[in-house]
């Protein structure tokens, strides 16, 4: 029951994978990255494609690059070399069709959970009864219906980086970002969230590009699995975990494929682990 | 708070401490204003005691004090003194909270700015300005002018820095934040960068307030013979020490107490958030 | 200035201050600013003469003096609040009032009780320095993790080598940013105390030059001031610095 589809070896001359399917829908293309920080090269030359209405994780050992790509892909940090598109037009910066859920939440300690949701609609001058209307709606939405008035230090971390999950609803990008959004979450929190985010996948037909450490979190979320090699990062593998999303959270926990998806990755990785 | 001493013991009586003591410890836990009473008491009768030894023929006790100032307080020397005394610290702190915390923001935002201003205010933060006072004074003469001075001239290098290090040290992630969602420029310093530099801004407010009361006292003691300090030289070359000292003890009071009201106000109107932690 | 780092920049800033300093001398638009040129010819004299090394003399034997006290007597009470709850209740209040109050103002009241001479002075010095050390120690004790203290006494440490070899280590980078910004208020102490005395030391020096519009001294002296402020200043900040590494590892 493995359902890898790319070649299992690592380091792949990276121009030939990932010429998927020509005619999909591609949602993200990220044609030949490379980022150099002074001496240290982080990236290199990486090409892919995002399909669009798609949970695809970027994964790999700590240090990879992971969240540099996905900051780049953002347009909030430059690449030293290649471009990206969304929706076929060249990133130069931070843009309305791409919306970042950061590792550390971001929240801003001084506003309510409604104005911190509602903020990415404030800065595009929208009114307050509109703006407030769209927040409450993705408030409920992640669960959190009666907490508009709190302040960030007066939830759980689970909850503020619900917060955070739909402050990037609420503006409506097609392509969402998420920065390993459940690393400082703890693992019962983690795990009802994960099952939250299939359910808002599904709910809301976008993109998302999803970075993480965990296997397991990759495996269980995502449609794609790009794993990155060690500094100097580059695709080392892409993964199609094909795992029956209908079944219940613990079912697909215990299911063979998703174990053997998760251990076929281990394995895959376990050179990298010092 | 209360583990470290049972863990450490540094206090023989408290870490095996049978029931007969938990009442005592229980009612001054539950309540720190008791705490707050019982320290204000301890100090006011170790006072009493050292004047009444006497220490120093200078040494008034407590109790004199007290009544010092309570005729001070009646008789309105306290109230001429203190609308002398506070104009200039108004006025100065009033100019170098703008100036400061303007050029402080400046110079967290603009690399020029920084490099032109920073190294001055940290030289002029760690130097004793207050040598410069007396210049002033022989310049300006004894005046408004001097003590207003003397007053930007102490409390404007703190609040600048303050400014400075405030902006340089705003949560990076919240400024990727709002560029992410295309904040202009001119959003991310109002939105973000201010607000999340307002409590460091204000702690440098508090320090420049602190700063500023040191230099209108100098500035009195030193040449103007007006304000508090002239009540303070003028009772002391006249031996009258319980009036001194309840002056010195006015001052204290006053700083301490606005200190503390513009403190309570940074929790009420600036951090919401804050007011029920 | 960006490329170059920090310490380049602030020199190179400082220079092109110094030069509108010259500037402005030169040009004998304001009476208070001599050429900065003729202040450092001034204090080049300045230092040789007799009076100033004798003020020098007295002003650091003052702040030695009474900043030695501070740190001793504000490390050993930050210790006690930081580990006694009842002595930090008691004491708490006083600290955080005097850290912050005006004592500029009790300046007289020393003078009367304990003289026109150097006594005020270190007096005047360790209540400048003494409270800020001690409340940055109490918070650097309050900070030590307790699973670090755990493991010494589960390893069996004697309250010695607890405190020694545990607590006063762990709390050292606040400890010594305490001293540091102690010595600042020293020195401002130490300036203050003799402005009001005035007639020893630096005070004296100041109020002779300042009475008599002596501007190259007075800024010559004023300069010599600043800079043992950020010799000192800096010395401490170097300590700083090499028990820094383990202040972020905590």
């Amino acid at each position: 029951m493995r359902n890898i589809t790319a070649a299992a070896q690592a380091a792949i001359d990276h121009a030939a994978i990932d010429r998927s399917a020509p005619g999909e829908d591609i949602a993200v293309e990220v044609r030949g990255i490379s980022k150099i920080y002074g001496d240290v090269e982080a990236l290199r030359g990486i090409d892919l494609d995002f399909p669009r209405g798609r949970l695809t994780t970027l994964l790999g050992p700590s240090g990879c690059g992971k969240t540099t790509l996905l900051k780049i892909i953002a347009g909030l940090n430059e690449p030293s070399a290649g471009e990206i598109r969304v929706n076929g037009r060249p990133v130069t910066g931070p843009g309305p069709e791409r919306a970042f859920v950061f590792q550390d939440f971001a929240l801003m300690p001084w506003a309510t959970v409604m104005r911190n949701v509602a903020f990415g609609l404030e800065l595009r001058g929208m009114g307050k009864d509109e703006r407030q209307a769209i927040a409450r709606k993705y408030i409920a939405e992640v669960g959190l219906a009666g907490f508009e008035d709190k302040y960030p230090h007066e939830l759980s971390g689970g909850m503020r980086q619900r917060v955070g999950l739909a402050r990037a609803f609420a503006v409506n990008a097609d392509v969402l970002l998420l920065d390993e959004p459940f690393s400082a979450v703890d693992e019962q929190n983690r795990r009802k969230f994960q099952e939250d985010l299939l359910r808002l996948v599904a709910l809301e037909n976008k993109t998302f590009i999803f970075v993480t450490h965990s296997i397991e979190e990759a495996v269980y979320v995502s449609d794609r699995i790009v794993i990155l090699s060690r500094r100097p990062g580059r695709v080392a593998q892409i993964i199609e975990p094909e795992i029956d999303r209908t079944a219940s959270p613990d079912a697909i926990r215990r299911d063979q494929s998703y174990l053997d998806t998760v251990e076929a990755i281990w394995q895959g990785l376990k050179r990298y682990v010092d | 708070m209360a583990a470290p001493l049972e863990v450490n013991g540094a206090v023989r009586v408290a870490p095996e401490a049978g029931p007969a003591r938990r009442p005592l410890r229980g009612l001054l836990g539950a309540h720190p204003s008791l705490w707050r009473l019982a320290s204000l008491g301890l100090f006011f009768l170790v006072w009493e005691i050292a004047g009444r030894i006497p220490i120093s023929f200078a040494f008034p006790t407590f109790l004199e004090t007290a009544r010092a100032f309570l005729r001070l307080t009646l008789d309105g020397s306290f109230v001429t003194a203190y609308a002398s005394t506070l104009q200039p610290l108004v006025i100065g702190i009033g100019i170098s909270a703008v100036l400061g915390v303007g050029l402080g923001v400046a110079m967290g935002l603009s690399r020029t700015a920084e490099w032109l201003a920073a190294p001055v205010f940290i030289v002029l933060q760690a130097a004793p300005m207050a040598a410069l006072i007396p210049l002033i004074t022989f310049v300006y003469g004894i005046g408004l002018l001097s003590k207003t001075l003397a007053v930007i001239m102490l409390a404007l290098p703190v609040i600048v820095l303050n400014g400075y290090k405030a902006v340089r040290n705003v949560n990076p992630s919240l400024v990727d934040m709002c560029r992410s969602f295309q904040g202009s420029a001119w959003q991310r310093i109002v939105k973000i960068i201010i607000p999340d530099a307002s409590p460091v801004i204000f702690a440098g407010l508090r320090l420049g307030l602190a700063a500023g009361f040191i230099g209108v006292i100098l500035a009195e003691l030193l040449i103007t013979p007006t304000g508090i300090g002239d009540l303070i030289t003028y009772h002391r070359s006249v031996a009258d020490y319980p009036e001194m000292y309840a002056a010195v003890v006015s001052i204290i009071v006053v700083s301490t107490l606005t200190l503390a009201a513009l403190e309570a106000f940074e929790l009420r109107v600036l951090r919401p958030e804050k007011r029920r932690g | 200035m960006t490329i170059c780092g920090y310490r380049v920049p602030m020199m190179a800033s400082l220079l092109f201050w110094c030069v509108v300093w010259e500037i402005v001398g030169q040009s004998g638009a304001m009476f208070l600013v001599p050429p900065l040129s003729s202040v450092v010819m001034a204090g080049i004299d300045l230092v040789q003469t007799g009076s100033w090394q004798a003020a020098a003399v007295t002003t650091l034997r003052s702040f030695a003096l009474g900043m030695v006290l501070a740190i001793v007597a504000g490390t050993t009470l930050g210790v006690l609040m930081g580990r006694v709850k009842a002595i930090d209740n008691l004491l708490g209040i006083w600290v955080n009032i005097f850290v912050s109050a005006p004592l500029s103002a009790l300046v007289p009241v020393l003078m009367i009780l304990f003289g026109m001479g150097e006594t005020t002075v270190v007096v005047t010095v360790f209540l400048f320095a003494v409270w800020i050390i001690v409340l940055d120690t109490r918070a650097g004790i309050q900070h030590v993790p307790a699973s670090l203290v755990e493991m010494a006494r589960s390893y069996g440490a004697s309250r010695p080598a607890l405190y020694g070899k545990i607590i006063l280590l762990a709390a050292l980078p606040e400890i010594l940013a305490g001293i540091r910004l102690g010595l600042v208020r020293g020195v401002k102490g130490v300036v203050i105390g003799q402005l009001l005395v005035s007639i020893i030391g630096y005070g004296e020096l100041f109020e002779l030059y300042s009475r008599n519009f002596d501007m190259n001294n007075f800024w010559a002296l004023t300069l010599i001031l600043f800079a043992f402020a950020m010799l000192v200043s800096a010395l401490i900040e170097r300590l700083e610095k090499r028990v820094e590494f383990y202040a972020g590892v905590r």
